[in-house]
Order: structure tokens, then sequence, then C-alpha cells
């Protein structure tokens, strides 16, 4: 111990070893990190690898966007009669996107082969179902409970009586064999989604039933659905139903498409809304009970209005699938929007080397919008619903 | 006052509960058993009258139908079980493939999309809700009609550094073919792997008794690689290629990738890994900054707080909905159909069927093959899971 003291002390008795004799050069300012120098700093050129990461992106949206907007928008064909205003010619070299085609086509796409005179039904049902999903969709919506009537009961009879006709009211019938475009795929999906909602929700409390015989019948109906891939349902639904109702019932090829898709997503409508049930806290279905209140009462007062709010983002996210699997009905030899796009594609009036790619890229907008737009949605009612949860 | 006891009448049976469940039960078997017996009756009897077989005879009938691609011989003569079987491995194929593929993009994707770098994070995001809101069907008839198809023709063929072509007839590529001797560097192979895996756990052993880290990746490196390229080298590479050679109007020689196969590959990977990308990220984010920082304040570097922190703990929330991903892109590969990649659904539930015309028996074994695809996986996928799952208490 005193050892260690003497050696301290014989090492200051030599005096200090350095003194600054002046003041020390003021540091430079630290690196700014505001205003757009800054951001450029902080989020783009951080360190070497970003830097490096930041060239080949911005490489790569030179290599891509130019050739994008070059065919899409400068060397488009907007107006024209056929094939020959789409083709490259001396004064127009480099073709880009056919947009006249899809100009004159149009009808086709939306209505398929409905009768030209009776397509302001079509419209009818297009306003019909908009009011329907807007009722739906806005939760500050004055009577909503109505809304769900209309939804599930009003809006489905009064479609059905307007596109497939009613001679007696004056509307002629038009077979299902002539709808075709956004009609059919709206449709599908609307029926998915209309019927799939209650049969989902019957299955999922099937699953969570403390009767055995109730929860084995969801439980094997749920995965064995879950486990097969859409197509072979619609096969299925399309060769395998009409032996297996009586031959004078031979239902129709879109019914049979339709229950094939209902079936489909009810499955998966079902996990989704087991989902919701999970999260509702056990004390719920006992106060429920407590208050003396019968399972069906306690489902529909209490535990279901909460399980479905808090499931309305899975269910639109469903939705979602739903409408992009609707293109599959082309198995059972429908004329969905996408196979109208097919088929006009190589209509020799129109066929082009451009033709092609402009059908697709018309008909990936179309289903970007209305799918990127619920999902935006089903985003916004997440935010809305963690509002509580927030800390 | 004295209690009185009156004895309670019984309530009806009606409102006992257990009684109630049972009748429930016993009513909605009678009804699913009548639509079962009548469905069935009604199925039978449309069969006889439209003179269909029924049963499983028609599997060993000639098919006389010939495919494009096949992983086992086949040809028109051979029997419909054979047809079967060829659908399946091309299914497993692109699946497998499709499988390896995503999840590479998907998770490479997903990190970008956690990048402090804004560009990066932007077109990842971009990338990801482009592709998951378009159809895949429509993507996959992109792939093929306007990309594929619009490729040059054979004359034009174009060439691909190797020895290869690309036309729109397909992608063709030098086959390699074993000469005497090639047997070697393939034993050598698996004598790697079983070494490297031994290794591995060697080291992980030491690790745990001794805490001494042992250079795991460069062993395992030299190992599989190094070694059989080694003993490929000293037995003289007795390896050949067999060089496609473009011709007037066709290809001959080399292996050939059907430009089907290709569109429906790309189509499966881009659209999954759009998917599998969002699970990663979700995954990532999952493991709260407490995690990260506690690793730092121990002294870890970034790449091992990443490796021995944020992964194993993120995988915990990835496994589950990555394993979902795969069935979809397994169930997904029957949109082949679309395009006419011999898959499954193509041969079987599409060709077989139309010639046979026993729809009950040819959609249920279709059926029933990708129940088994999906059981299995989900049975494997759980088994891993179970390893990495959280233990509790």
């Amino acid at each position: 111990m005193s050892d260690i003291a003497t050696q301290t002390d014989a090492k200051l008795m030599e005096g200090p070893a350095f003194v600054r004799a002046g003041t020390v050069a003021a540091l430079p300012p630290p690196v700014r990190y505001a205003g757009a120098l800054g951001w450029l700093r902080a989020n783009l050129l951080s360190s070497p690898l970003n830097i490096a990461l930041t060239v080949i992106c911005v490489l790569l949206v030179l290599w891509l966007l130019p050739p994008l907007v070059k065919f899409l928008i400068v060397d488009a064909v907007w107006d024209g009669a056929g094939r020959a205003d789409c083709l490259a010619r001396p004064d127009h070299p480099e073709m880009g996107a056919c947009w006249a085609f899809v100009f004159e086509r149009i009808n086709f796409f939306i209505y398929g082969f409905y009768p030209i005179d009776e397509r302001w039904r079509v419209n009818v049902f297009f306003a019909l179902l908009a009011v329907a999903v807007v009722w739906m969709a806005w939760l500050e919506a004055p009577r909503r409970d109505i809304g769900v009537i209309y939804f599930f009961i009003v809006m489905p009879i009064a479609s059905i009586v307007l596109l497939l006709g009613f001679p007696s009211m004056g509307l002629s019938r038009v077979p299902t064999s002539s709808w075709g475009g956004v009609l059919v795929t709206v449709v599908v999906a609307a029926v998915g989604i209309v019927a799939s909602l209650p049969i989902g929700i019957v299955l999922a409390l099937g699953r969570r039933s403390r009767m055995p015989a109730v929860r084995l019948l969801s439980v094997l109906f749920i995965e064995f659905v879950r486990g097969v891939p859409l197509i072979t349902v619609l096969f299925m639904a399309s060769v395998m139903l009409p032996l297996f109702v009586p031959e004078t019932w031979s239902p129709d090829k879109l019914l049979r498409a339709l229950v094939g898709v209902a079936l489909f997503s009810a499955a998966y409508m079902a996990e989704v809304v087991r989902a919701g049930l999970q999260a509702i806290p056990k004390g719920q279905f006992e106060g429920a009970m407590a208050v003396g209140l019968s399972y069906w009462q306690s489902m529909r007062l209490v535990i279901l209005p909460q399980a479905l709010t808090i499931t309305i983002p899975n269910i639109v996210n469903t939705t979602i699938g739903l409408f992009k699997d609707t293109t599959l009905v082309f198995v059972v030899g429908i004329f969905d929007f996408l196979m109208t796009i097919e088929s006009a594609r190589v209509d020799p009036n129109w066929a082009t080397p451009v033709t092609s790619t402009t059908g697709y890229v018309f008909a990936a907008m179309f289903y970007l919008v209305f799918c990127y737009g619920m999902s935006r949605y089903a985003r916004t009612i997440e935010r809305r619903l963690a509002v509580g949860e927030r800390r | 006052m004295a209690a009185v006891d009156v004895p309670r009448p019984k309530p009806p049976l009606i409102y006992n509960p257990r009684v109630r469940g049972i009748a429930y039960q016993v009513v909605l078997c009678a009804l699913v058993l009548f639509l079962a017996w009548s469905a069935i009756h009604n199925a039978v009897e449309n069969l006889a009258r439209a003179k269909i077989a029924s049963g499983f005879g028609f599997w060993s009938n000639t098919a006389g139908f010939d495919i494009s691609q096949s992983l086992i011989n086949y040809s028109n003569i051979s029997t419909y079980g054979r047809a079967f079987w060829v659908g399946l491995l091309n299914t497993l194929l692109v699946a497998a493939l499709g499988i390896v593929f995503a999840t590479i993009l998907g998770f490479i994707i997903g990190i970008s999309r956690l990048s402090t770098n804004w560009l990066v994070a932007r077109m990842a995001g971009f990338y990801v809700e482009t592709i998951r809101n378009i159809p895949l069907l429509l993507q996959l008839l992109f792939w093929y009609n306007a990309v594929l198809k619009a490729l040059p023709a054979v004359r034009d063929s174009l060439a691909i550094p190797g020895g290869g072509f690309l036309n729109n007839r397909g992608l063709f590529l030098p086959q390699p073919i074993a000469q005497p001797g090639a047997q070697w560097p393939l034993i050598a192979l698996a004598f790697g792997i079983v070494a490297a895996v031994a290794f591995r756990v060697w080291a992980k052993r030491r690790h745990e008794s001794t805490g001494e880290w042992a250079p795991v990746f460069w062993t395992t490196l030299g190992l599989v690689v190094l070694v059989p390229f080694a003993v490929l080298a000293l037995s003289g590479f007795p390896i050949a290629f067999s060089y496609p050679q473009s011709g007037r109007f066709n290809i001959q020689g080399g292996i050939e990738v059907l430009p089907e196969f290709m569109a429906l590959l790309f189509g499966l990977v881009i659209y999954t890994a759009a998917f599998i990308a969002e699970v990663v990220r979700a995954g990532i984010l999952s493991v709260s900054k407490g995690q990260t920082e506690a690793a730092y304040s121990l002294g870890l570097r970034p790449s091992a707080t990443l490796r021995l922190v944020v992964v194993p703990q993120a995988m915990r929330v990835i496994i589950p909905p990555l394993t979902s991903q795969y069935l979809n892109l397994t169930k997904n590969s029957s949109l082949a159909v679309a395009i006419g990649y011999p898959d499954l659904v193509q041969i079987f539930a599409g060709t077989v069927l139309n010639q046979t015309g026993q729809a009950v028996e040819v959609i249920a074994i279709t059926m029933a093959v990708y129940l088994t695809i999906s059981l299995v996986t989900s049975a494997l996928m759980n088994l891993y899971n179970l390893r990495i799952a959280l233990v509790e208490r």
C-alpha cells in the first residue's frame, strides 16, 4: 500500500509531463443533419455501403423508368380505329402502348356480351353495390343496422332480379352465358363476400363449439378446403356438382362457379373470424352468460360485434385475395374481366406486337386500383382500432 | 322459521343443455349423412345414365397423349398412372425451385424494406405494394404471352455467354454429361457434406462445454466445395458438355427449359416473394429494440447481434406464416393450367379427365395429392417450429 503511494509521489515530484501553452483550435461544427442536404446525408449517404446501394438504386430507376414512361405515354397511341394505327410506321418507328385498343373495347371489358340495350341494368347494379359497400365501409354511416339487411338481403335479391331479368316486370331475361367482363368479376367477388361472411361466421362458431360432432365437421370442412387449390375446387364445382344433384336441376355454369368460390372463401373467412373470436377475453362470454343471455343472444349482442370489429382489417384482406382469385373462374369457361382482355388481345382487328402488353397493363391497373384502395382502407381501420391501445 | 323442503319439480328434459346438445348433433349428423347419401345416389344414377365407368381401372390404361416435359421416362404409350406421376413430379419441381428462390428474394426485399437507406426502403415498398395487388394469373399471362413469347424466333436466338440460347421456344443450356470416373467427385461431395455436419455438431458441443469457437463457416466451405473440386481436378474433369446447336427451325441438344416453366417459375417467385417480404418485415419488427440495445451493451458487434439475438427471435414469428406462404406457392402452381405447363392439374385434372370422363375419381385424386402435400409440409414445419419455439415455464 505505502509502496504504491511512494511511487506515485515520486512521479509527481518529477513535475508535469506536458502543459499546453496556447488555446486549442476550435473543432469543426458537427455534420448538419437538418435541411435537404442533411436529409440526404442521413438517409442516402450515411455509410459507404449506403452510398453504393443508393447508386445501384438510382441506376435501376434510371434503367427502368424512362422506357416505361416512353412506352406508356410518349410513344403511346391514344386514338385509332384498328391495328394499322398501332403498328410501327416510318414516322412512328417505336410503338408504345396501344390505348386506342382499350378505348374501343372498353364496353366489352365492362359488360362482356350483355345486350347493349340492357346495359343500364348493369350500371344500376354497380350503383346498388356501391351504396352497399359505402354503407358498410363507412363506420359512422347512419343506420348501419339497416345497411346490414340491405347488404345481405335486399341488394342480392334486387341484383338477381335486375341482372338475370324478370319478364313479368318488363325486364327481359339475360342468360348468364352472355355476362362478362368487369360485371362477372364484380358479381363473383360480391357473391363470394356476401355468402362467405355468414357461412364463415357459422363455421368459426362451429369450430369453437363444445359439441364434438359440430366441431369435427367444421374442422374437416375448413382444413379440407384450405388444403386444396381454388382451381381444383372450381373444377369440382363445375364437373362434380352436376353429378351430385338430380339431373333436372342442371345448375347454371356461373352458379356452379359461384358455389365453388363461396365455399372456398367461407373456409378462409372462418379462420379470420375465429382469430377475432379468440381475441375476445373470456370475461365477455362469462359476463353475457351471467346476465342470462342465451348462446345466440350473447353471440349477437356481445361477442360478434366486438370480434367482427377487430377483424375488419383481416376481412378486407381476405376480400382482396378473393377479388384477385376471381380471375381463376376462367378454368370453368367463364368470361371475367381478365378473360375478356385475353380474348380481345388476339382479335385480328387489333393484334399487334404491343396489344398484349397494353391489355395486361390496363388489367393490372384495374386490379391495382381496387386492391390498393382496399388495403389502404384496411390500414386506416387498423390504425383507428389501435387508438385505444396507443400509449 | 322451519325450512319447508318443497320438492322442486324437475325441469323438462328439453331444457337440459346436455340433452339439447346431443339432439342438435344428432340432427346435424343426420342432415350431413342425408346430403351425402343423396349426392352419392344422384351421382350413381347420373353416371349410369351417361354410361361413364367408375372405379380406378383407367389407371393402367394407355394414355395416348404426349407431355412436353417429364422428369421420368414417358411416351404416349405409357399409362394414365405414369402420366399422373409425370404431372406430380413437374408440380413438385416448380414448387421446390419456387420456394427456394422466393425465400431468397423475399428475405432480401423484406430486409431492404427496413433499410435506413430511404431509396432502398421505398423501392422495396413499391415492389411489395405493386406485386401483391395484381392477380397472379395476370402476372403469369404477362410473363408468358408478353415477355417470353415475344422473344426472337429460333433463327435470331439470343446467345447466352457459356454456350446457351434464349428464344421464344425456351431457354437452351449446355448439358453436363458424366464421363467414366465422374462418380469420385460425387462421392467426395457426399463425404464433404457428412463431414461438415459432423464438424458442426462437434464444434457446437465444444462451444457449449468450453466456450471456444471453431471456424465452422470456413471448414464447411472447404469440405463441401473445395474437397469435391480438388477431387474433380485430380480425376481430370470427367465431365463433358453437350452444347445446344442452333438450327434454322429448332435447337438440338443441351437442356431445354420450356418457356411455360420459366413463366410459371418467374410468376410464382416474384408474387410469393412480395408476401414473404412482408412476413420477414413483420418478424424483424416484432423483436423489441431493447434486445438489440442489450446486445450492443454486452459488446456484441452488429453482425453478431443480428445473427445471435435478432434473427433467432424473429424466426419464431416468421416460421408459421412462412409455412403458409410455401403452401400457397405450391397450391398456386396449379395456375400452370393457364399457360400450359404440364403440372398435375393440367395433365391429370385436364387431359386425363377429358379423355376418361371419370370426374369424381380424377378430382378426388388431385385434391388428395394437394391435401397430402399441405399436411406433410405443415407437419415438417411444425416440427421445426417446435424446436425453435419459446419454451415458457
